[in-house]
């Protein structure tokens, strides 16, 4: 495992808050994906907050990343969220139009 | 302004076709472009072209879904030229891959040949937001040679402006 993000996330009852890394790229969407399913399984989640406090730089691999949570969740039944975009990252969301299929919320 | 007082520079890496060097091309491509003055966004605009190019070469190029699939196979190298010509900069990435079957398609927003990897397929649509020129060659069994362009503003009354 490697030191360089740490990996940080909060469980409330069915609520699940993610801290996402600080660069998000096809690098770590590869874990960040198998991570939070796994997640999001083991706790049963209701309610998937995507926390981007953190992160500095997003290419296109973090669309990939939201598509695919967004997915999962409306599978499930459940909510999804985004929280803490900086300008740099909602300047990406809206690229792909992701704020149709995720709630996002303003700081 | 004279012509010919135009700060050259030119630098090129070639690295392993691993996904943990997406991270180290943009690096190298920031440091490249340090002393052109460029703005936090200029600086991102090119650092996410750059991987967008870079992470193309890596899993479409060489099919490299796993780090550990790159170790030994010395072919699988993902080659970048960074140019600068004054403000102008020019990066260009280039694999020995397979090659895109039909650039204009691969091209289009949301196309993607890998739909099962989860990936956007927003790769070069991100490229042509964020640099000013794209240019895209390839060819099947060769290779695919990807060459951007961004002409970073010069900062006018650089001696003012500053605090």
């Amino acid at each position: 495992m490697e030191k360089k993000y740490e990996k940080k996330y909060e469980v409330r009852g069915h609520v699940l808050t993610y801290q996402m890394p600080k660069e998000v790229d096809h690098h770590v969407a590869q874990q960040l994906c198998r991570e939070l399913d796994m997640l999001v399984e083991a706790f049963a989640v209701q309610e998937l907050e995507l926390d981007f406090e953190k992160t500095e730089f997003m290419d296109s691999s973090g669309i990939g990343v939201v598509i695919g949570r967004s997915k999962t969740m409306q599978f499930r039944g459940g909510k999804f969220s985004a929280s803490h975009l900086s300008r740099r990252v909602s300047m990406i969301f809206q690229s792909a139009g992701l704020q149709k299929i995720v709630e996002v919320k303003e700081a | 302004m004279e012509k010919n007082n135009r700060l050259k520079n030119y630098a090129k890496v070639s690295f392993d076709a691993c996904s943990m060097n997406e991270g180290f091309a943009r690096m190298v491509v920031m440091g490249f472009m340090m002393d052109m003055n460029p703005t936090m966004d200029e600086l991102q605009d090119v650092k996410t072209a750059v991987s967008e190019a870079v992470t193309n070469a890596i899993i479409h190029g060489y099919g490299v879904s796993d780090c550990g699939e790159a170790n030994g196979q010395e072919a699988a190298q993902v080659e970048m030229t960074c140019l600068r010509d004054g403000q102008k900069l020019t990066v260009i990435v280039e694999d020995k891959g397979v090659g895109i079957v039909n650039v204009e398609e691969a091209r289009q927003p949301f196309f993607t040949t890998k739909p099962d990897m989860e990936r956007s397929g927003m790769g070069f649509a991100f490229m042509e937001t964020f640099m000013d020129e794209v240019e895209v060659y390839s060819s099947v069994g060769e290779g695919t040679r990807v060459t951007m362009t961004k002409y970073i503003a010069i900062e006018e009354f650089e001696e003012e402006s500053e605090q």
